[in-house]
């Protein structure tokens, strides 16, 4: 009989490892990982392509459902994108909340890929505090836009509505008594911003708690430190961007490099790591956290002293008051006009680039002057660093090929759009 | 933006001492004759954005003068993507005028007519990106539809591949040099390029379980193209005076 060396092992699409629908082909020897195929797709659903064929705010609602563990920030990208193209700027006060957003956003998203990370590797109890934090930030959401993922909050020119007075309450019912429910008001009495500035009062006591369970673990660093090493050099060959760039040690984000919106009036560092391994993405992305905390402590500051207008007054991309739509004819037309064949941007093409939680998240758009966008291609970062997948696993085991991918923070919506 | 324009003026030096000239034209279809005895390029500006338009001869030789030539440093290749130029400009429904005919919703099975294209079809776009000088610079190559081939960026930019095979995949594109061009985001055994404009949104085919034989089977697709809005293009007046100013 023929010695055999190598052989094919399937992993996914169905497995909770893989992220979502992942399959990757495996050509193992032993447990070393020889060769790594990512075989993606399976969650292609030609955003672009459908984008082409709606009236552009339309398709505000599918970026959400791109990378759909942080919603905001996809959005942001295209708003972005759009914006430049009609030459606007939204209020100021409209900045300040989509930075807000954007922030709460990434923790959102860093919490989720920490509870999984930890998942992936082993440590069950991680998930169960990160999903409590994310609660809270979830129901922020809900209180803004109604919807607790999906929000499509931010519209060209602004955003959708201003922040609310007054947050939405618990009920006691048959399983939750009127102690508890009143214990759950708690942090309910005020408006959301006060709902926040508590939420941050106490976040990073939280984060200290999930460094307690795993920064300084022995089993922790033995499954992460040294494994998946990228060099700064081989990082920025294979299009890394985000926290998989920082974590090779290049000190790179565009909240700083490249400002947008107000974020060259906030004060945040940007924390880098210095082997590239995934130990030093988990660091790299645990002190981001702690930094989108203070960024929405600022926010939240000048938020409340900043009362304003949170949309253009521009009836051409904002759809008019309501209460002028009773009255004013040019009111009516104009909305009349934006909901049904929406409004044109002049010809020409755009790249916008927000730092995404994941990476550089780009939005080329390319307009005929007609109300639908001609071309748009979203840039997901999360593509180059899974097609660096094969680099990084090669010469490891297989439960390091889980390590290495839970570190990429992969999310389908994203990279098959 | 004073650092957009530097890098434009060391663009236009650095190439024109090796002999490139350059076509100064803002038409996004700037047409370069890819026969002509010297290599061509144009750059464009807009929107704080930098484009250089260049054939598919110069592109290996520019793209690895701009990622190693000092002034430029563009270390990061951050999205490669196709664009297919067929229906650019031509709009669903045209109203110049009063028009008596309006637009039937799910009327129009072959989409928008095309007559007659005369530039080159698609256009593959690079980005780029220097971390090191902060700046960025869009590289466009035209491509006709009789000659698909493009040469691969993969020996300077690794990160050109799954970025390349999804243009193939996408559009057709085929990238020479690229050493696993397969298809990325469709399905096994698809047929056709799906982002070009000639493909429907619902696609060609459907599938199925078909009790009959036990298996799941392809058909041609059943549900009718439909238009909910239709493409429109306004000569909006505001845009024009920003171009012209005092006009």
């Amino acid at each position: 009989m023929a010695e055999l060396h190598n052989y094919t092992l399937n992993f996914g699409p169905q497995h909770p490892a893989a992220h979502g629908v992942l399959r990757l082909v495996l050509e193992i020897e032993g447990e070393v990982i020889r060769h790594a195929d990512p075989h993606i797709g399976l969650l292609h659903r030609a955003t672009e392509k459908l984008a082409e064929t709606k009236p552009y705010n339309q398709s505000i609602g599918y970026m959400d459902r791109l990378d759909y563990v942080s919603m905001m920030c996809n959005e942001h990208g295209y708003v972005l994108a759009l914006e430049k193209l009609l030459g606007i700027t939204p209020p100021i006060r409209a900045q300040y909340i989509r930075v807000l957003f954007d922030e709460i956003t990434r923790l959102l998203n860093h919490l989720l890929w920490l509870g999984a990370h930890a998942l992936d590797i082993g440590a069950m109890a991680v998930f169960l505090y990160t999903f409590r934090e994310r609660e809270d930030l979830l129901d922020s959401y809900e209180a803004v836009s109604g919807a607790r993922m999906h929000a499509t909050y931010y519209r060209p020119g602004g955003v959708y509505r201003d922040l609310p007075n007054k947050m939405p309450q618990y009920e006691p019912s048959a399983w939750r008594s009127e102690k508890d429910t009143k214990e759950m008001n708690e942090n309910r009495q005020g408006g959301l911003l006060d709902f926040l500035q508590a939420f941050c009062d106490r976040f990073p006591q939280r984060i200290d708690e999930y460094e307690t369970l795993l920064t300084d673990n022995r089993i922790w660093k033995q499954r992460t430190v040294d494994v998946g090493i990228v060099t700064a050099e081989r990082a920025l060959q294979l299009g890394f961007t985000g926290p998989m760039l920082r974590g090779s040690g290049v000190a790179w984000d565009l909240r700083k490099k490249q400002p947008y919106e107000v974020y060259a009036n906030l004060n945040f560092d940007i924390p880098i790591g210095k082997n590239g391994d995934c130990y030093d993405r988990y660091l790299v992305r645990v002190e981001e956290m702690r930094q989108s905390n203070r960024i929405i402590m600022q926010c939240i500051d000048w938020l409340r002293k900043n009362p304003g207008p949170v949309m253009l007054d521009d009836a051409k991309v904002a759809p008019p008051r309501r209460a002028a739509m009773k009255e004013d004819m040019e009111a009516m037309i104009h909305h009349f006009k934006l909901f049904t064949e929406g409004y044109t941007i002049p010809a020409g093409e755009a790249y916008a680039a927000v730092e995404h939680p994941k990476g550089e998240f780009g939005v080329y758009l390319v307009s005929d002057g007609a109300n639908k966008p001609y071309r748009l291609k979203i840039r997901a970062p999360g593509f180059s660093h899974l097609a660096a997948l094969n680099e990084m696993s090669r010469g490891h085991m297989i439960a390091d090929v889980v390590s290495i991918l839970s570190s990429q923070d992969i999310v389908f919506g994203e990279i098959d759009r | 933006m004073s650092r957009l324009t530097s890098l434009q003026d060391n663009i236009i030096r650095h190439f024109t001492a090796q002999g490139f000239v350059f076509n100064h034209s803002k038409n996004p279809f700037v047409s370069l004759n890819a026969e002509a005895a010297r290599e061509q390029l144009a750059v464009q500006n807009a929107c704080d954005e930098l484009t250089l338009v260049l054939t598919k001869k110069a592109l290996l030789d520019v793209a690895t003068q701009l990622r190693d030539g000092a002034e430029f440093c563009f270390e990061q290749l951050i999205d490669v993507c196709g664009v297919d130029y067929l229906t650019y400009g031509i709009a669903e429904w045209v109203t110049d005028k009063a028009t008596g005919s309006g637009f039937e919703r799910a009327l129009d099975p072959e989409g928008i007519p095309v007559e007659s294209f005369s530039e080159s079809r698609f256009a593959v776009v690079y980005h780029l990106l220097s971390v090191k000088l902060n700046q960025r610079l869009r590289l466009k190559v035209f491509l006709d539809e009789a000659d698909l081939c493009i040469p691969s960026l993969m020996p300077i930019w690794p990160a050109a591949d799954w970025f390349e095979r999804e243009a193939f995949d996408l559009f057709g594109f085929l990238f020479e040099g690229h050493p696993d061009l397969r298809r990325i985001l469709t399905d096994y055994g698809f047929i056709g390029h799906p982002f070009r404009k000639d493909f429907p949104v619902s696609g060609h085919v459907e599938m199925r379980y078909d009790k009959a034989s036990e298996r799941v089977i392809y058909q041609p697709v059943s549900i009718p193209a439909r238009v909910l809005v239709p493409k429109v293009i306004r000569e909006d007046s505001r845009y024009l005076e920003a171009e012209h100013p005092h006009g």
